[in-house]
């Protein structure tokens, strides 16, 4: 482990049942970098995102974040997940709670924030995500994009160190994309850790410092945008960018 | 932006609303309907008039036909003279109404039981509408309100004389049994739901093997058990009162009833929801509380109020046991010499108490259920 990553992943293996999903996984983040993650629908992205914040429990090799190592030691999880804010494919928003109440949740029953002020720090993130209007409105009144950039918000709230994005935009329809990006790119102006699943390649142009290119279970290629897209090393890595750049 | 520009809106063909449309929607949409429809009618005309001739018109209520008092059976209009006999003799009810209601609960401590019984409202109508002034101390009375009731109606704290509950009776057991079994009932079978679905395989197979096995005899069996059986498991000396093993029995029952119904509900919330939960830092009680359990509960509400309306309604099966219930009450009056064979009144007084009760109980979840519906309400708290 370099000495300056805020997150790393030495030959992690996974197996779902017989399913090889992570294979030999090597992954160094360093402190406001921008990866992010690409690859073949079943190559294990989600997965190896999901294992950082111990959605998934990888079982061989070692993952650390933030100095702290995750094993089944359930106060390392829970000191992780704090350091981590994850965003999903399907939003997850609590339907039963107001949009105000889905962000000031964790804050008041994780860190024990009075609600005033857990209150005013959703209105502050909701104003980040550009629908503080929207703060008193259950998650089904909303739109997709505007579900996800609560979800953000949500994230936020718990002040992490690092943002995990898992296809954020790809359950939205294309009108809604873009506003989820511009609110994941000003994140990245801020200086936030990010690692992102995405196929949204013009967004990895303009954000990623790095790009990982995965494919059944292995990290085949790691790049910065400029050689990844103009000059991969891999043969698969050039197959995979012409079949999603020329459709 | 006027819509008006944009169309005109004109009112619908008359024959589709109002009293007339109804009709011919529901009643006389085809040939075949509008037979079933006068069908019916007929059979309600042949049915109803006698109905209540028998239980109204024709009935003797406080007094016969020739004005004496009813006392007993043989005062009955229908006794004194079997030409005019025809109807219902309710003097039954009237003059054992204290029975029913009470059982044989002293009547110089019956302002107790009368005090529960208002207590009782007080305590579940802030439970069952969010609007009401001042819930949340309210339910704090709700929590600790059976805790009162017990003390109230059985050792009156101490300072008052102890009353057994071989005393109590009636509505009073109906009562007690329905409402303490579904209010333990449903926490435990919360439970029992969660540790069936534990990853820690020791809970979920206790919890497993405890719900199966209650779910796998009958009612009456369990209620034998806590009368036969639970005694010989009690160290030596603890004597529980008759009652309170006919409760535990029942709650028993109801708890793993209730942990199948919630444990549907549990498997209906998208795993989505887990993980948003886990990945914003709570932990597995706060995530089941804030997050999972409402929205479980929520779905299952149909379930839980209909398992709820069959425990109630199974509480008479107590008699099996020695517990006069509200039905006990009502055959040991049958019993009685001076009003034997008055069987059709004391069912029909006792079916149409258990309808009040449970009919409620349904239009309730009815009500909740639309309110939900609709969405924008209570959170999690």
């Amino acid at each position: 482990m370099s000495e300056n990553s805020i997150i790393s992943l030495q030959n992690v293996n996974k197996w779902f049942g017989d399913f090889h999903v992570l294979q030999d996984v090597n992954l160094e983040v360093k402190k406001k970098e921008r990866i992010v993650v690409c690859g073949p629908s079943g190559s294990g992205k989600s997965t190896m995102i999901r294992c950082i914040n111990r959605l998934e429990e990888h079982q061989e090799g070692t993952i650390i974040v933030d100095g702290i190592e995750l094993t089944g030691n359930l106060k390392n999880i829970d000191s992780v997940r704090k350091e981590v804010g994850m965003v999903f494919q399907q939003f997850n928003l609590f339907p039963h709670l107001s949009v105000k109440e889905n962000i000031t949740l964790a804050p008041i029953w994780v860190k024990k924030m009075p609600k005033k002020e857990a209150e005013e720090l959703a209105m502050l993130h909701l104003e980040k995500v550009k629908i503080p209007e929207q703060a008193n409105k259950f998650p089904g009144q909303l739109s997709g994009g505007q579900q996800q950039r609560v979800a953000i918000a949500r994230s936020l709230a718990m002040n992490p160190n690092i943002m995990l994005f898992d296809e954020p935009t790809s359950a939205l329809d294309p009108e809604m994309i873009k506003e989820v990006l511009d609110v994941m790119v000003g994140l990245a102006e801020d200086g936030m850790t990010m690692i992102v699943v995405t196929h949204e390649m013009g967004f990895a142009k303009t954000v990623a410092d790095r790009m990982v290119f995965m494919d059944e279970g292995k990290i085949i290629e790691q790049a910065v945008p400029d050689k990844f897209f103009t000059n991969p090393d891999s043969d698969r890595t050039k197959l995979f960018l012409s079949q999603i750049l020329n459709h | 932006m006027n819509s008006e520009n944009f169309s005109v809106s004109r009112k619908p063909p008359i024959a589709t609303t109002g009293l007339l449309g109804w009709l011919r929607m529901n009643l006389f949409s085809n040939w075949f309907n509008s037979l079933l429809t006068f069908l019916v009618i007929y059979l309600l005309y042949l049915i109803l008039p006698s109905f209540f001739n028998w239980t109204i018109f024709s009935a003797d209520f406080i007094y016969n036909d020739f004005g004496d008092r009813i006392i007993d059976r043989t005062l009955c209009t229908g006794r004194v003279d079997p030409e005019r006999g025809g109807g219902a003799c309710w003097s039954i009810i009237f003059v054992r109404f204290y029975q029913f209601v009470y059982g044989f609960y002293p009547r110089e401590e019956v302002w107790r039981v009368n005090i529960t019984y208002f207590l009782l409202v007080v305590a579940i109508l802030p439970l069952l509408f969010e609007k009401f002034p001042q819930r949340k101390y309210f339910l704090y009375f709700t929590i600790i309100f059976p805790v009162i009731a017990f003390f109230l109606l059985y050792s009156g704290f101490g300072l008052l004389n102890t009353v057994r509950t071989n005393m109590w009776g009636g509505l009073l057991v109906t009562l007690v049994l329905g409402f303490t079994g579904i209010a333990l009932a449903f926490p435990l079978g919360i439970i029992l739901s969660l540790g069936r679905r534990s990853k820690l395989p020791v809970i979920s197979m206790v919890c497993t093997l405890f719900i199966e096995f209650i779910r796998g005899v009958p009612l009456i069996t369990l209620l034998f058990f806590g009368m036969v059986m639970l005694p010989l498991f009690l160290p030596e000396g603890v004597n529980l009162d008759g009652l309170i093993r006919v409760l535990v029995a029942v709650t028993l029952f109801q708890s793993a009833y209730m942990a199948e119904v919630i444990r549907g509900g549990l498997q209906a919330i998208p795993q989505g929801q887990y993980e948003a939960a886990q990945s914003v830092g709570l932990t597995y009680w706060q995530m089941n509380r804030k997050i999972i359990l409402p929205q479980a509960i929520r779905i299952t509400i149909p379930s839980i109020v209909n398992t709820s309306i069959g425990l109630f309604k199974d509480t008479t099966l107590v008699v099996i046991v020695g517990q006069l219930d509200l039905l006990g009450i009502g055959r040991a009056a049958l019993a009685d010499q001076t009003w034997m064979g008055l069987s059709q009144e004391v069912y029909v007084f006792v079916a149409l108490v258990f309808f009040i009760f449970t009919f409620s109980m349904s239009r309730y979840s009815l009500y909740l259920e639309k309110k939900l519906k609709t969405g924008n309400n209570a959170g999690a708290d």
